[in-house]
């Protein structure tokens, strides 16, 4: 962004990458499949880079106030010193946070998450999905994150993105407004679980192999993580793959 | 006209009571902190239409809410006999809408004896469920004891009046010849051929005692049992947030000491800091909003929360509905303290010149934490699913998090696991700290 800015251009659209998306190994996958995506379609975006913070959901959660309003201060000092009018992110914690939260601090942005403009790129014909690509046919189970689910009442893009990979969707018992949680939200990703029968990530995949789908697409870096936890857990590694969406489109168009 | 003082004389006694009573739990709610909820009413009367009185959320899971509802109809139609039970209890008259409403009148007694026998299914089908097949949701541990037998009581109540009503419109029946025709009725009358007129008579006024002793009683009963919600969905459906449900109260008073302490505001505003350092978030009532209070006495312990609960679900101590309950528990105790007019309950720096217990000087050395471990608060994901689940917009979350903010921020304590994420989000803006830069992996991008 600041190179962008120097050169007095301005970007459609900022992606946010979030902490996952920059340092976690599996989530970076997500990013670069994203960006791929993004430079495929020829959209004109930008990253913070290390002007980039920590959008102080987790920090939120657990109940530290001071620590969310000291990252989403300064974070939003950055976003309006660029006039930053749209932001995307490949995270719904980020994405929950830049929506719904920085306006009470004086940040006001268009946010999108990565599923609803990977949708609107596939239904404007933007991206042009390969028929008859490798998930033809497939069985593929979709989780719901609570905060793009639940929280932001997005359960139809990411669906939608899914049909047009010509797989079969099987839903989940718990599903939509109804998902199960992964686990990880609310901070837990930072901490031991507390004591109890089972790991809650175990709970979700155990659903998840009922639908005897070889694939189970997310769309948040921590579900990933936490399904990948899980599948590992259950020995199913070998049968049962964790994708995201985008990683899903750039799979089936070789890109 | 003995029967008429009576009954005027146990109406006025009832009634004022249950005044009392419901005057008290108003009290208890704005125990809370103060909280401005206003705006939008276009938007908070539709759901109360949709939600308090047209049960919609109830319907995620239909067969519970079928049954629910063959009781709530049948008690809200029934108050229309309830207000000819009235006129007729206060005048003396015998069915007073019956002669001006004729034919008219009959349909609607019948549409009540309908839904009374669908009610009674419906009670039937609910103690059987609760202490038969122990549904799971009923037998969590703080179901155990008064929680499950209020349950109960309830139901017996509903059982009784229901009898009641078939015996005083089939003794009336009997005695009338079946002039009435009400529907049901007529089927039971034969049962009481050969009986006196005196006999009939009798049985009808044990009918209609029975059944106005038993509206009082259960009036009475609703203050302290978790049957207040036929009353407050109304006003916690109204008063239910709008805002997205992703959005965490704002702290301003934090807000604006970071913003001051990073030089973004423009002077003017000095932190005045204050000898005793303030306190965040929530320990008891009176730091919750009287929103979070009125949650907790609107809550009738279905749930539904909790069963959905991820926490809950993997065997973790936390329960939703647990939280709720702690609430409305400790506003009842801390009710009771205050009546008591105790000066013991004066925080002890004001005990010297305290002449009242007040709900400003109140200390009786406990708060919520004595009812609510942090192992409970820390199970919790924020996943929303108890929010999504309670069908009368009870919002258990928000609670969770106010008393975290208070671990967090006023007592310093909390996991210590979450120990490294802060100081990584302080000091190198992301949650994990981590030797490279941020935006090491755009060099992926280019390869």
């Amino acid at each position: 962004m600041a190179e962008l800015t120097a050169e007095g251009k301005t970007p459609e659209i900022l992606f946010w990458v979030g902490c996952a998306g920059s340092f976690d190994a599996r989530a970076q996958k997500v990013t670069l499949a994203f960006c791929k995506i993004l430079n495929e379609v020829g959209i004109n975006y930008a990253i913070l880079g290390n002007e980039e913070s920590c959008t102080g959901d987790p920090a939120r959660r657990a109940g530290n106030e001071f620590i969310f309003q000291m990252s989403a201060l300064q974070n939003i000092e950055i976003l309006n010193g660029y006039q930053i009018k749209k932001i995307v992110t490949a995270c719904p914690h980020c994405f929950n946070t830049l929506k719904n939260e920085y306006p009470a601090l004086g940040g006001n942005y268009e946010v999108v998450h990565h599923t609803q403009l990977l949708q609107e790129l596939i239904d404007g014909g933007r991206i042009k999905m390969k028929e008859g690509g490798v998930f033809e046919g497939k069985k593929i189970t979709y989780h719901d994150s609570c905060y793009l689910g639940r929280i932001n009442g997005v359960y139809e893009a990411p669906r939608k993105i899914l049909e047009t990979l010509d797989n079969e969707l099987v839903e989940m018992k718990r599903c939509k407004t109804k998902g199960l949680c992964c686990g990880a939200g609310g901070a837990q990703m930072f901490k031991e679980d507390e004591p109890g029968d089972k790991r809650i990530n175990i709970e979700r995949v155990e659903e998840a192999l009922d639908t005897k789908a070889g694939i189970i697409a997310a769309n948040c870096p921590f579900c990933l993580t936490m399904l990948q936890d899980g599948i590992k857990g259950k020995d199913q590694q070998e049968n049962v793959m964790v994708y995201d969406l985008a990683e899903l489109i750039v799979n089936n168009n070789q890109l | 006209m003995i029967q008429q003082i009576a009954f005027l004389l146990v109406s006025i006694a009832a009634l004022g009571f249950a005044t009392k009573q419901f005057l008290t739990i108003r009290r208890n709610i704005f125990l809370g902190k103060e909280e401005k909820i206003s705006g939008n009413s276009g938007k908070r009367w539709r759901n109360v239409f949709l939600v308090a009185f047209g049960q919609s959320k109830m319907f995620k899971r239909w067969i519970p809410a079928l049954f629910h509802f063959f009781i709530y109809a049948a008690f809200v139609i029934t108050q229309i006999e309830l207000i000819e039970i009235f006129i007729d209890g206060i005048s003396g008259v015998h069915r007073f809408f019956w002669p001006s409403l004729g034919i008219f009148y009959t349909f609607l007694i019948s549409f009540i004896e309908v839904l009374s026998v669908l009610a009674l299914i419906a009670t039937i089908i609910f103690l059987i469920r609760r202490n038969i097949l122990k549904t799971s949701r009923f037998e969590k541990p703080e179901m155990k004891g008064w929680p499950k037998r209020d349950a109960n009581i309830i139901l017996y109540l509903e059982f009784l009046l229901i009898f009641f009503i078939f015996l005083m419109n089939s003794a009336d029946m009997a005695s009338h010849n079946n002039e009435y025709g009400f529907a049901l009725s007529q089927w039971l009358s034969p049962i009481w051929a050969g009986t006196s007129d005196g006999t009939l008579h009798l049985l009808e006024r044990i009918g209609w005692w029975g059944h106005v002793l038993v509206v009082f009683a259960f009036l009475n009963y609703l203050p302290v049992s978790k049957h207040l919600h036929i009353l407050l969905a109304f006003p916690n459906t109204y008063y239910a947030k709008l805002n997205s449900r992703g959005e965490m109260e704002n702290m301003p008073e934090i807000m604006n000491e970071v913003k001051s302490m990073m030089g973004l505001t423009e002077g003017g505003e000095e932190m005045n800091m204050e000898e005793e350092l303030p306190e965040f978030g929530a320990k008891d009532i009176f730091e919750l909003s009287w929103k979070n209070v009125l949650d907790a006495y609107s809550c009738t312990e279905c749930g539904r929360c909790t069963s959905v609960c991820p926490a809950n679900i993997t065997g973790k101590k936390l329960s939703p509905r647990k939280i709720l309950m702690d609430i409305r528990d400790r506003a009842h105790e801390v009710g009771l303290k205050l009546d008591s007019g105790n000066l013991e309950y004066v925080r002890e720096d004001l005990k010297a010149e305290a002449k009242k217990l007040t709900r400003d000087n109140f200390d009786d050395g406990k708060t919520l934490f004595d009812a609510i471990s942090k192992e409970e608060l820390h199970a919790c994901t924020t996943c929303n699913a108890c929010v999504e689940a309670c069908p009368v917009l009870i919002d258990p979350l928000d609670p969770i998090l106010k008393l975290r903010r208070y671990e967090i921020l006023t007592l310093s304590e909390g996991p210590s696991d979450w120990l490294p994420m802060f100081n990584a989000i302080e000091n190198s803006g992301a949650v994990w700290s981590m030797p490279v830069e941020r935006d090491a992996w755009t060099k992926d991008l280019t390869d």
